[in-house]
């Protein structure tokens, strides 16, 4: 299926959706109330059938948190790039590993590294920090540690 | 940590394998809960190995951040070098000369061949029989003696760089890659005289750790793993790159989905990549090997994501530049990672002494998944 097909048909399940085609996917822009049943939508659809979340990460732009999700569809190998904004001082976002058991390993090292809370995740534990880890995520650009210097 | 498991009852037994066990190849911590000899669940813990590489690419430019990326999957490090370099060209919107893209992928099956042999060894030497590893690195030496000769290092290479290559190969170096392929071919019967035909092996492998297809894309499960379960996911031939395209080879697929099967796909796609070598080695275009560069990379403001096939499966490449010298993020979808989330899954319900053969056909680096 073309962007321009997929656009017609995301439109149709989720009206608020915000588009840019400037890089090489289609990039959807969701707010994280809508996200989880857009992406059951997603999966479950015939026409799109996005089965493969391929990558899944968090970029801090200071201002805000942006989950980015990556998705393909091993059916018609086409590929989508859906992303959703969170407020810095409370980051939440419905788990979407219910529908993509990938993102159950995936979560866990965003929630431990940005700090996302990821609602209704069957099992939100640190899975990379040492146990018992404590202070600030390590990946938010704010994160300074003197001793163990990870900048260069 | 055991509290934290839940759903044991009582007389489950837990125990841990790792962080150090010759099994694990690496720093991987698994924590198991048995019932008897039955596994009833298996929790990785990860970040024995964290350098936190991505956080270290934030600071470095374009043209530094190569070298980290060689350290992450150390066996696969001319492909990993090729996706970051992929993805800095796919920047900066520049075509990389023919001479150079020809090599690029001779020595990426170069690489694929060492690295499944390392895995064919280790994990005969994980199922009880040491002799094969012998075998093994007898080939892959010979491999490594030629990556030396041209990269200058056998394993960490940093040769693959935005706008070609690092240098030139070697004069020696087509003479001694037809040395190997006769050498290889003049062994490979032995692998399966040794190992694939072997009964007991054949015993400990078939029906262990199955992995249906519909859990294996839901995992994310990519390369020789999820084409044991059938899926087609060969990026080489799904998403071509650097003229994959003009090249005649085969992706296999198996069915089974269990250990052999992902063992199985290992071992054919080792001919594969021979037969790759085989039409490209007398074919190497003359000309540059590398496009003119600025000195100081800068990536104009934007998302760019590239997938590879790495000899694990699909490596991805994903920075999100705000137009400096250096990523503003880096995000390295690495294929173990994904991998190892479904080892629960195929553990569960299985014997214990059956989990060394699971984790062994998954092909695990730990580098690769901590990053």
């Amino acid at each position: 299926m073309g962007n321009e097909e997929i656009k017609t048909k995301i439109t149709e399940l989720l009206a608020a959706s915000a588009f840019d085609e400037s890089g090489e996917w289609l990039n959807i822009t969701v707010s994280s109330q809508d996200w989880f049943s857009f992406a059951s939508q997603l999966r479950n659809d015939e026409t799109l059938y996005f089965d493969h979340l391929f990558c899944l990460t968090c970029i801090d732009f200071k201002t805000n948190l942006t989950m980015v999700y990556h998705l393909s569809s091993t059916k018609f190998r086409h590929n989508i790039v859906v992303k959703s904004v969170l407020d810095i001082t409370k980051p939440e976002i419905e788990t979407v590993s219910s529908i993509w058991q990938t993102a159950n390993f995936h979560e866990r090292e965003v929630y431990e590294m940005f700090g996302v809370n990821f609602l209704n995740h069957p099992d939100l534990r640190l899975l990379i920090l040492p146990d018992g880890w404590e202070g600030k995520n390590p990946m938010r650009k704010d994160f300074e540690d003197p001793i163990n210097m990870i900048k260069l | 940590m055991v509290e934290e498991i839940g759903n044991t009852t009582e007389g489950d037994l837990i125990i841990n394998v790792g962080p150090q066990h010759p099994a694990t190849h690496g720093v991987l911590h698994l924590i198991i809960t048995l019932n008897g000899e039955t596994i009833k669940k298996v929790e990785p813990h990860l970040g024995f190995i964290h350098r936190s590489i991505e956080k270290m690419c934030e600071s470095l430019s374009y043209r530094q951040f190569i070298y980290v990326t060689s350290r992450m999957d150390y066996l696969s490090s001319h492909i990993n070098n090729h996706a970051c370099a992929l993805t800095v060209e796919k920047g900066l919107q520049i075509e990389v000369p023919d001479r150079a893209k020809v090599i690029r992928i001779l020595m990426d099956e170069l690489t694929r061949i060492a690295s499944h042999e390392l895995w064919w060894g280790a994990m005969a030497m994980d199922l009880g029989a040491f002799t094969p590893f012998f075998h093994a690195f007898r080939e892959r030496e010979s491999i490594n003696d030629i990556m030396e000769e041209t990269c200058g290092a056998r394993l960490t290479m940093n040769y693959i760089v935005p706008g070609g290559l690092m240098q030139d190969i070697h004069p020696n170096f087509q003479k001694r890659v037809k040395d190997f392929l006769s050498l290889y071919k003049s062994k490979i019967h032995e692998y399966d005289e040794l190992i694939t035909g072997n009964i007991i092996f054949q015993n400990r492998m078939k029906g262990v750790g199955y992995l249906s297809p519909e859990d294996a894309i839901s995992f994310g499960v990519t390369g020789p793993a999820a084409r044991g379960s059938g899926v087609s996911c060969d990026i080489r031939k799904l998403y071509p790159y650097d003229g994959y395209e003009n090249l005649q080879f085969d992706e296999i697929l198996e069915t089974a989905g269990d250990s052999f099967a992902r063992y199985m796909v290992r071992i054919r796609e080792m001919q594969q990549s021979v037969r790759i070598i085989e039409q490209l080695i007398d074919n190497i275009p003359e000309g540059d090997f590398q496009t003119k560069t600025k000195a100081v990379l800068k990536l104009p403001k934007g998302e760019f994501y590239t997938r590879v096939e790495t000899a694990r499966g699909e490596f991805g490449v994903y920075i999100v530049s705000e137009g400096g010298t250096t990523p503003y993020r880096i995000k390295f979808r690495s294929p173990g990672f994904s991998n190892l989330s479904a080892l629960d899954k195929m553990a569960r319900g299985e014997k214990l002494g059956d989990l060394v053969a699971m984790m062994g056909t998954l092909d695990l680096v730990i580098p690769d998944i901590d990053r």
